[in-house]
């Protein structure tokens, strides 16, 4: 028996990359369109920040100065920030906790799928629904806020908040192993809204009391619209190197967080 | 219902000595609980193995253990006779697990496009379909399909690497008979082609029409294992039916009778052996009709298993 044994012994699997490329490739494809079609992700997530800029930036305030910039400038950064947010937690959060609660995720992992590219996918399915959120933003102020920039600024602001999606895409990889399939859209409206509403992005930085705004220097959100306001010129001066070093640190403790979930993950039984 | 309980399954001799998943001496705990304590399993090669038990009895857990989704306390789980977190041997291995949610946006087509890529072999998109009875469905999303054919679609996903092996935890749960009796015959189409199929059930029938054999699981103990017609034996009996103008205190009087029961207009008769009891019944009364006769079944068998060893405290086999 020992000989027969032997004869079917293990060999490691050699992908090739652009078989592994595929795997990547298409996890992602199908996490996109899980979400694009499931109307409680695409309904909140990329239609609130997308109002609120409609009705705050164009509709209420659109003439009104603030910051050294026009309102419509202004709020795409914020409202940008805060669209952001949205997308990279729900976007991971919430799927993660749904299939690992419910046993989807099981039945990812007894299959030879690559396990890193079930996050992968997770991870670039926000930063997507991020730069859809930022260009409708774009759009929308171009055509309706009189909003105006060099086309370079518009890629930097494009580019640095869709970079910021990865500090939220961890939080909810974080949030998704410690919250239940229940639990997890409550727990990461708990955590949100009030951090959204704490950095600055509702009510514009100054205008809020002077407790919040220093709650506000250690929450990611604030360090992120900080920069996206840099850009368009109306942040508040302060280190840009030291706000990328705090989201930085933030995403590594997040990961470190949703890395502990994951190693308690192999030993429970869920489902 | 007896030709039922013939195996459809003949296994290729030249692979019968091979192990391709065992359990050696597995205990597995969750907290104060003892999910399994001390199992020996072993499946062969083309073997068609049904793991049955109630619920709670620790079938889950050896099926989790045997794909690497946990890890047990002490002993261990070998597939092909590695580690089955292996990522070469979860290419050779299919799971049919029970999930309370599917994401259901994604179309059937999709969901098997996405695994069929997990693999270095995967059968056709077509093939698959085909296997698993979805050719109609494969546009539909998930989350607008019934309970059945979703059961089929996780089939799919489970066949769709072309496995060697093939892992089935409680694949009809819940079903009803027709979704069940479909599900049964691409289970069965699976194993024509040489898969080596573990599956789990509390449904005593579907171990009987699907197992070489059978291994009785209850209370994380393995208390009885064998081919379903032996593991009926351990309680031999059939069931004897017919109408008959016999009284049920003659019918109780006839030697080997150990049960008579009326239902509506016929008897129903336990005995260890059927013929020498219908030879009687024949020579009493030449007016009996509507005679049948079938085999005790697992139910029957697994209750007594079950019960002897609540008796007997701890009865291995």
């Amino acid at each position: 028996m020992s000989t027969a044994t032997m004869a079917l012994s293990n060999t490691q699997i050699q992908r090739s990359s652009r078989h592994t490329a595929t795997i990547y490739l298409k996890e992602a494809k199908y996490e996109f369109l899980k979400n694009l079609r499931l109307r409680m992700y695409t309904a909140s997530v990329l239609s609130f920040p997308v109002m609120f800029y409609v009705l705050f930036g164009l509709v209420l305030n659109a003439k009104q100065a603030i910051g050294g910039t026009t309102v419509p400038t202004y709020l795409i950064a914020t409202y940008g920030t805060f669209g952001v947010m949205g997308a990279s937690l729900f976007g991971t959060a919430a799927g993660l906790a749904s299939d690992r609660g419910l046993g989807w995720l099981q039945v990812k992992r007894a299959s030879p799928m690559p396990p890193f590219a079930y996050f992968a996918a997770k991870v670039i399915t926000s930063m997507i629904f991020s730069a859809v959120i930022v260009v409708a933003l774009f759009a929308l102020g171009i055509t309706l806020g009189g909003v105006r920039m060099p086309l370079a600024d518009f890629a930097r602001l494009l580019g640095t908040l869709v970079a910021g999606s990865l500090p939220f895409s961890a939080m909810g990889l974080a949030l998704g192993y410690f919250t239940g399939p229940n639990s997890a859209p409550a727990t990461i409206n708990l955590i949100y809204l009030p951090m959204s509403f704490c950095s600055g992005l509702w009510v514009p930085f100054m205008f809020l009391p002077k407790v919040v705004r220093q709650i506000a220097l250690v929450l990611p959100p604030y360090h992120l619209s900080q920069l996206a306001l840099g850009i368009v010129g109306a942040g508040r001066h302060e280190s840009t190197a030291t706000h990328w070093e705090v989201l930085l640190a933030f995403t590594m403790i997040c990961l470190g967080v949703a890395r502990i979930g994951f190693q308690r993950d192999q030993e429970k039984m869920y489902g | 219902m007896i030709a039922a309980l013939e195996q459809p399954q003949q296994t290729d001799t030249s692979n019968s000595d091979v192990i391709v998943a065992s359990l050696e001496g597995v205990n597995k705990n969750y907290g104060n609980v003892r999910a399994l304590r001390g199992v020996n399993f072993r499946v062969r090669a083309g073997e068609v193995v049904a793991l049955l038990g109630p619920n709670g009895a620790g079938k889950t857990t050896a099926v989790k253990l045997l794909l690497g989704l946990m890890q047990p306390n002490s002993g261990r789980a070998r597939v092909f006779g590695g580690d089955p977190t292996n990522p070469a041997n979860r290419m050779r291995t299919g799971a049919m697990l029970q999930v309370g949610r599917v994401p259901e946006t994604l179309r059937v087509r999709e969901h098997i496009d996405l695994f069929s890529s997990y693999y270095q072999k995967p059968m056709g998109s077509a093939e698959i379909l085909g296997a698993a009875g979805l050719e109609k469905l494969s546009d539909r999303k998930f989350g607008d399909l019934s309970g059945g054919q979703k059961q089929r679609v996780l089939f799919a996903l489970a066949i769709c690497g072309d496995p060697d092996l093939l892992f089935l935890d409680e694949p009809t749960v819940g079903l009803d008979v027709e979704s069940r009796r479909m599900l049964w015959d691409q289970i069965r189409k699976m194993v024509a082609r040489g898969k080596t199929v573990l599956l789990t059930t509390h449904y005593l029938q579907e171990a009987d029409a699907l197992a070489d054999r059978v291994a009785v699981i209850n209370e994380g103990e393995i208390i009885a294992e064998g081919t379903p017609s032996e593991i009926k034996a351990k309680t031999a009996g059939k069931r004897i039916r017919c109408i008959t103008s016999l009284s049920v205190n003659t019918l109780r009087q006839i030697p080997g009778v150990t049960e008579v029961k009326e239902d509506r207009d016929a008897v129903e008769l336990h005995a260890a052996e059927a013929e020498p009891v219908v030879r009687e019944l024949l020579a009493r009364d030449a007016q009996l009709c509507g005679l049948e006769i079938t085999s005790a079944g697992l139910e029957e068998a697994f209750l007594a298993l079950t019960h002897d060893t609540a008796r007997d405290g701890k009865n291995s086999n």
